[in-house]
């Protein structure tokens, strides 16, 4: 039963890594912020959880499984709201889209109430 | 039998930190390379998540799962610093905007 369980942990770890990988090498290769966060966020995150939960099997000790799958829980909690707020930030400063984004609900979004340009 | 799957863990903890350390440095090719801000910031974060990573493959290899503490300090930093430079590139909007407006009025008053 032992090597079972070692096989699907390496295995486990492997498709964590590749993951990981293929999130990094989005990070370097997409056009532009938005779609860099995209690779960044989503499977940036999925491959550390894999490799988080190849430990939460592999470890003998309860304790430190629970600690693995806390980590995975945090690691899930926070990851979108740094997202979504770094996104939220570098839209209001103007940081540009990629030139092929087919569609912006941001700015009409932005259009429909704009509080400083009423004022003035 | 237990024999080969004892090494198939142990080529799999290699494989897996060669290719996380592929993957650092990629991500840190976006930290020099990085055009903006924002990049930069999201690339560290990514760094974040990769040493997390690092931290879990480390300690099925070696059995040291006492750095898991650590992994969970170290996304709860990753995570607060991200909001952090969040907070400041708001910030400097703000500020842009400031010099943008006073400028206008002092273009305004000059004619």
């Amino acid at each position: 039963m032992t090597e079972l369980w070692n096989i699907i942990v390496g295995l486990l770890i492997i498709i964590g890594a590749f993951f990981t990988l293929f999130a990094a090498l989005g990070v370097l290769r997409f056009p532009d912020l938005y779609t860099r966060m995209h690779a960044a966020s989503k499977a940036g995150v999925f491959g550390s959880g894999l490799i988080l939960i190849g430990l939460a099997i592999h470890a003998s000790d309860v304790a430190i499984s629970l600690r693995a799958v806390l980590a995975i829980l945090f690691l899930i909690l926070t990851t979108p709201i740094s997202a979504h707020l770094l996104a939220k930030a570098a839209y209001a400063v103007g940081y540009p889209a990629w030139k092929g984004t087919a569609h912006d609900e941001m700015r009409t979004a932005l259009n429909a109430n704009k509080p400083r340009a009423r004022k003035k | 039998m237990t024999e080969a799957a004892m090494g198939f863990l142990e080529l799999a903890t290699l494989i897996a930190l060669a290719i996380l350390s592929i993957a650092f440095l990629l991500t840190v090719a976006r930290v020099i390379l990085g055009p903006g801000i924002p990049d930069r910031v999201l690339a560290l974060d990514m760094l974040v998540a990769i040493a997390i990573g690092f931290i879990a493959v480390i300690g099925i290899r070696s059995g040291f799962t006492i750095y898991l503490d650590i992994a969970i300090a170290l996304g709860l930093v990753g995570f607060l610093t991200t909001v952090a430079f969040a907070r400041f590139i708001m910030s400097r909007r703000y500020s842009q905007d400031y010099q943008e407006i006073s400028a206008r009025l002092k273009a305004k008053r000059r004619p």
